[in-house]
């Protein structure tokens, strides 16, 4: 009844009021902003216009953080919406939550609907299944951190527009001439922890954490401050100094400072893509991350970054059917090829990725597929398969704030990513605790 | 002869202060037990574990050196805003006082950025001194300053600092204001009259009759830094960079919100209850005694 009372304050009590059948409503709370916000209502609305027993009603939640702070307090208070978007770093705290999440493939089979979860591309499911192989949250929104050049800035500097550098060595050639040819910004990076420091350890085949990235355990521990790692954060403070790269915040700040032109290169979210296209004055690429040359079996391939939608527990069968049926409307290849069509978000199945590229979506539109093969690179080794780390919101922030430090010449990078590991092993063994 | 009204009934005066008392304890005491309460426990984000750990949350917080730095930080940004906000609205003052001719145009624009929410204030002065497209830096890079406080702790600090000072200074201006109005004319004009200048009339008799005024304002800004910067910081530095806007009450914000960390958010702001009811304590026995009333 509180559900009825909740839908009907929410969705307007004159869309209801209308309605003669007794649909099932399923809230879905969402952190999608923007564009972003009205394809999650496009496809709550195509769902519901698809049948006439359910009636998904997408909520926006806020932020990332603020969605999941809303859902843990309605829990709480004995009331939590029935799908919840959760960013990929609470992954780790939803799953230790046994008694308030419904692990998908567990209400899959209890509904009996068919589901394979073969079908979804390895590198986006391997990120939210547990060590038996069971997908636990449906893969919604994921990106990876891409590289992006303005091609102009490089055709003013001297530098060919075509070859973006591949590897960090290339990098800081190209970087060197920018600056020469009078470039204020050379490079800037949205996500300094997770490009730098996440996508950098699978992009070179290294460990962020011990037992799997946190796969196997919640004993794990962070390796973050491997002499490689201190290298590459040590190799940015260099071109820091250098004045070629300049520190723009923890999220995504430095995208408009790509698109404006202030910056000609940029690391940051594939999701980007279609906000740097729509604003941006000038022909850039999308290209795979830099690599360094001297580490081995480098580039691996890179993890995903973006969200999942969790199930929460208490609701009725008849509930987590409706929750189900909308599960496989949205894997369905048409919707999800037009998802990541005009989000660019990579598609979470191997069919929606055929169907995209057979309609020759990536010919006309050169870099989207980027991201889907810097995903697919080599196929995912322990390190690269994702990570899972508890409390990961306040340990990203730890180690964010120690690259900080270094990147404003206040630390080494060998004292900041050794406190870095320090402060956030402590975290983890916090959330150990408290998750006995 | 003092004259005293008294209640004859024995419960009348309960019955009336009730509503008072009850509100008091359902919205401050009671949440203030709970967090108490908290502050020894071990939970889990969701609420489904919860274990009794004694005070090792305060040990934990004490051995962490960025939360010792954090009470530095919180100390350095609290002086910077009560000092700089008294001062600056202590000036502002006392010159509206001496304005005759539009003397109401100038306290109306004085007293409006009162009406401002804190997070607006903050949003408001990151866009002017935002790293790429702010004003203000570009006017600062004319003049050859770089100005990025997105990694400089010092500027982000600044920042936060004058978004804070900003705010409070149309509060600390009407209750100078009022304290300079009601200073009698014939004690300034007598120490005219003995040849005291504009400098020294304010000094030696003005600023000690305005100190009961200045004493309130103390005490109502440290509380102020202490507690209602936070949407400031919010909308702004969000703490950083590398910690160097983390003033505490920001810190239980983060951790228990945003990091559904209860236990370490509730021995915080246990923490943080017991600085300031010491500080206010300290303000009245010591400092209230200097003040001329």
């Amino acid at each position: 009844m509180r559900i009825k009372l909740l839908a009907a304050a929410l969705a307007g009590a004159g869309l209801l009021a209308g309605n003669a059948h007794a649909q099932t409503e399923i809230q879905w709370w969402h952190s999608m902003t923007g564009a972003l916000g009205d394809k999650v209502n496009e496809i709550a609305n195509g769902f519901n216009a698809s049948q006439k027993e359910y009636k998904v009603v997408p909520v926006f939640k806020g932020s990332y953080p603020e969605s999941m702070t809303a859902a843990i307090a309605a829990f709480r208070a004995g009331n939590p919406p029935h799908i919840l978007q959760v960013f990929e770093v609470g992954t780790a705290t939803m799953m230790a939550a046994k008694g308030a999440i419904k692990p998908v493939y567990q209400m899959m089979k209890d509904a009996g609907e068919p589901f394979d979860p073969r079908n979804y591309l390895a590198a986006v499911a391997g990120y939210y299944t547990d060590p038996k192989g069971n997908l636990l949250s449906m893969p919604f929104n994921s990106s990876t951190s891409v590289f992006y050049v303005n091609k102009d800035a490089f055709k003013k500097a001297g530098l060919d527009p075509e070859k973006a550098p591949r590897t960090w060595k290339d990098f800081a050639a190209a970087a060197g001439k920018l600056k020469a040819a009078g470039q204020a910004c050379v490079y800037t990076t949205g996500w300094p922890s997770w490009v730098h420091v996440e996508n950098f350890s699978a992009w070179h085949n290294l460990p962020i954490g011990t037992r799997e990235n946190g796969f196997g355990g919640m004993d794990t521990v962070f390796t973050v401050n491997s002499p490689q790692h201190v290298a590459h954060v040590a190799m940015l403070a260099d071109f820091a100094k250098k004045g070629w790269f300049t520190y723009s915040g923890r999220r995504n700040e430095a995208e408009a400072k790509f698109f404006s032109g202030e910056c000609s290169m940029l690391t940051s979210s594939s999701a980007a893509q279609a906000n740097i296209r729509r604003n941006a004055k000038f022909e850039f690429s999308v290209n795979f991350l830099p690599y360094n040359d001297e580490i081995k079996g480098a580039p691996q391939n890179s993890i995903i970054g973006g969200a999942t939608l969790w199930v929460m527990s208490g609701k009725k069968p008849d509930e987590y059917k409706g929750v189900t049926k909308l599960f496989s409307f949205l894997s369905s290849p048409d919707v999800q090829a037009g998802w990541h069509q005009s989000t660019g978000y990579v598609p979470i199945t191997n069919a929606a990725y055929e169907l995209t590229r057979k309609a020759g979506y990536y010919e006309r539109n050169p870099g989207t597929d980027v991201a889907i093969r810097q995903l697919n690179y080599k196929a995912p080794t322990e390190n690269s398969k994702g990570l899972r780390f508890g409390n990961f919101v306040q340990g990203r922030e730890v180690i964010e704030e120690e690259m900080e430090a270094v990147f404003a010449g206040k630390k080494d990078a060998k004292a900041a990513m050794d406190d870095a590991v320090r402060r956030a092993n402590d975290i983890l063994r916090k959330f150990e605790a408290a998750n006995k | 002869m003092e004259k005293r009204v008294v209640f004859r009934s024995a419960w009348l005066p309960f019955a009336l202060v009730a509503p008072q008392i009850a509100v008091t304890i359902i919205f401050f005491f009671w949440p203030a037990a709970q967090a108490i309460w908290f502050s020894f426990q071990l939970q889990d984000a969701f609420g489904l574990k919860t274990q009794f750990v004694g005070a090792a949350n305060f040990l934990a917080l004490l051995q962490d050196a960025h939360y010792l730095k954090s009470f530095r930080i919180t100390a350095l940004f609290s002086i910077l805003v009560a000092f700089l906000g008294i001062a600056i609205s202590l000036l502002l003052a006392t010159m509206a006082d001496r304005v005759v001719r539009g003397a109401l145009a100038y306290k109306t624009l004085l007293i409006w950025p009162y009406a401002v929410a804190p997070a607006v204030a903050g949003v408001l002065w990151a866009f002017l001194f935002a790293p790429s497209v702010g004003i203000i830096t570009y006017a600062l890079k004319q003049i050859g300053i770089e100005w990025n406080w997105v990694l400089q702790g010092d500027q982000a600090m600044l920042l936060v600092v004058i978004a804070a000072v900003w705010k409070q200074i149309s509060y600390n201006f009407l209750f100078f204001l009022a304290g300079l109005q009601s200073i009698p004319r014939s004690l300034v004009e007598a120490a005219a009259i003995d040849g005291a200048g504009p400098a020294r009339r304010f000094w030696t008799v003005v600023f000690p009759l305005l100190s009961p005024t200045t004493f309130f304002l103390l005490v109502v800004n440290i509380v102020y830094a202490f507690f209602d910067t936070f949407g400031v910081i919010d909308a702004t530095t969000q703490g950083g960079p590398a910690g160097a806007t983390q003033i505490l009450v920001y810190k239980v914000y983060y951790d228990g919100v945003k990091a559904a960390d209860l236990g370490g958010s509730s021995a915080q702001s246990a923490i943080l209850m017991a600085i300031v009811i010491a500080l206010t304590v300290v303000q009245f026995r010591f400092i209230e005694r200097k003040v001329q009333y």
